[in-house]
């Protein structure tokens, strides 16, 4: 019987980008469903019920959500092509402890960037290229954080790459003086065309960004 | 004779664990008489704290595997300069050291342990089981402690709307838990260590903030799944001292409230 895999899905969400991502690595075929956040799908209701949001990954009429726990079940299915976690149960911590301080920080903390001004905002930058250097830390010498290939950390934290513009733009700094090395690596991962395919155009998310301020009324 | 082999190393906040990892350490040697037993607890050592749910889950998941461990109990108004060189990221407990290895992060260890002693395995073997049981200890984790730890310190209307929240969180594992005996199926497992933080922490924490939604009327699934955790050996191991955790929770609400004024 053939698999049958459905995305639901909305363009701008580092969140569904890292399943696409993931889902191009291994090279799955898949249904891509985009959902309008403003007016979702009864599909999308029914199949995330407890949480309401994308990306929902349904595999043979069975959803999965969360997309840390939808990257590693795709992993742990399509375990063959592409892996993305490694076999060592150590460095499979290292890389989960990752992802999960990707998960903690990254997101909010852009968020505050371009959705605050003033003392918070600084305050969210600095904490924001904190982090970045961590991660720098992390990735030391590697081309990626999964080693000489993509790798769990790698799929979970290069969305974002995509909204660093805006973050840029809002918060007037730049990235790439602060944190060199993660903008090589992002751009090292962007040949990829499973990361490619897989991510909007920087402008794109930028102008999605000007779109909400004015919907929620951030200056 | 054993040789223990003791690493001292700078406190340097700034690094990250895998590169804490690749600074040389200076070794110092000590020999000394102990029992190969001293030996195996220092394969595994967990740095926690008694009144912290996520390490007893931790403790929860390395007694059912039978795990020798050390534990060393931290002070978390000090922390100690071993742990903040473990995880200097995060600067928490709980953190597991495996023959000097650290790992941070609940929800990563009782994964780590699950991979690296294979005994009474406690994620299920299909993938899908697996994304269940991590979506509901992310549930968990993520919306039921974060909403109590806002119910704690919160007061009047906000308050209110907290604790409405958690009801609606609980009532969503009591149906997970339907049909079932325990959240991880006919024996316990990941997702029943992860929810232990019901069985003992959450019951105390209502009482101390002398609230009373947490009950076995609102929630007979939970509290007939609470009974059966509680026959098990290594859980009463684990519970929290009652009369101390009250006394610990009201001496953090009050430094909480005067440091908010």
């Amino acid at each position: 019987m053939a698999d049958e895999l459905v995305l639901l899905d909305f363009w701008p969400s580092p969140f569904g980008m890292r399943v696409r991502i993931a889902l191009a690595e291994k090279g799955i075929k898949h249904e891509y469903r985009e959902e309008d956040l403003r007016n979702k799908s009864a599909l999308l209701l029914q199949m995330n019920p407890v949480h309401k949001k994308i990306p929902v990954l349904i595999h043979n009429g069975k959803p999965v959500c969360e997309s840390l726990i939808q990257v590693q079940y795709i992993d742990e299915v399509w375990h063959d092509q592409a892996p993305l976690l490694p076999s060592d149960p150590y460095q499979r911590a290292i890389a989960r402890f990752w992802a999960d301080f990707v998960d903690k920080k990254i997101y909010e903390l852009g968020r505050k960037i371009w959705t605050t001004k003033g003392e918070e905002q600084e305050a969210g930058k600095k904490e924001f290229i904190e982090c970045l250097k961590l991660l720098e830390g992390e990735l030391g010498d590697k081309p990626y954080f999964g080693g000489e290939n993509l790798g769990y950390v790698d799929v979970v934290l290069v969305p974002f790459y995509s909204w660093f513009l805006a973050y840029e733009k809002c918060g007037n700094f730049s990235i790439e003086a602060e944190c060199p090395k993660l903008i090589a690596w992002a751009k090292r991962c962007l040949q990829k065309e499973s990361v490619s395919k897989s991510l909007p155009d920087q402008e794109k998310v930028y102008g999605f960004v000007l779109q909400l301020k004015k919907i929620f009324g951030i200056e | 004779m054993a040789e223990i082999h003791v690493i001292i190393s700078s406190c340097d906040r700034n690094v990250g664990i895998t590169t804490a990892l690749r600074r040389k350490p200076v070794l110092v040697n000590f020999t000394s008489k102990l029992e190969q037993t001293m030996a195996d607890e220092d394969e595994v050592k967990l740095f926690g704290m008694w009144a912290s749910p996520y390490s007893r889950r931790v403790e929860l998941a390395l007694k059912l595997k039978g795990i020798p461990y050390e534990y060393v109990e931290e002070d978390l108004s000090s922390k100690s300069c071993l742990l903040l060189k473990y995880n200097p990221v995060h600067q928490k407990i709980p953190v597991l050291v495996h023959y000097g290895k650290p790992i941070a992060e609940s929800l990563v260890i009782l994964e780590y342990i699950d991979e690296t002693w294979t005994n009474n395995p406690i994620l299920p073997q299909d993938p899908y089981d697996r994304a269940m049981a991590r979506f509901w200890a992310k549930f968990i984790d993520e919306k039921l402690l974060m909403t109590t730890r806002k119910a704690s310190v919160a007061s009047g209307k906000e308050k209110e709307q907290a604790i409405e929240e958690i009801t609606e969180q609980l009532k969503l594992l009591e149906s997970e838990l339907q049909g079932k005996e325990y959240f991880s199926g006919p024996s316990i497992g990941y997702l029943d260590i992860v929810a232990s933080v019901l069985v003992f922490w959450f019951g105390n924490l209502q009482e101390a903030l002398g609230v009373d939604m947490f009950t076995k009327e609102k929630f007979p699934i939970i509290f007939g799944w609470i009974g059966k955790v509680v026959e098990i050996d290594a859980v009463e191991v684990c519970r929290i001292p009652k009369e101390k955790h009250l006394e610990y929770i009201r001496t953090r609400l009050e430094a909480f409230k005067s440091a908010s004024k």
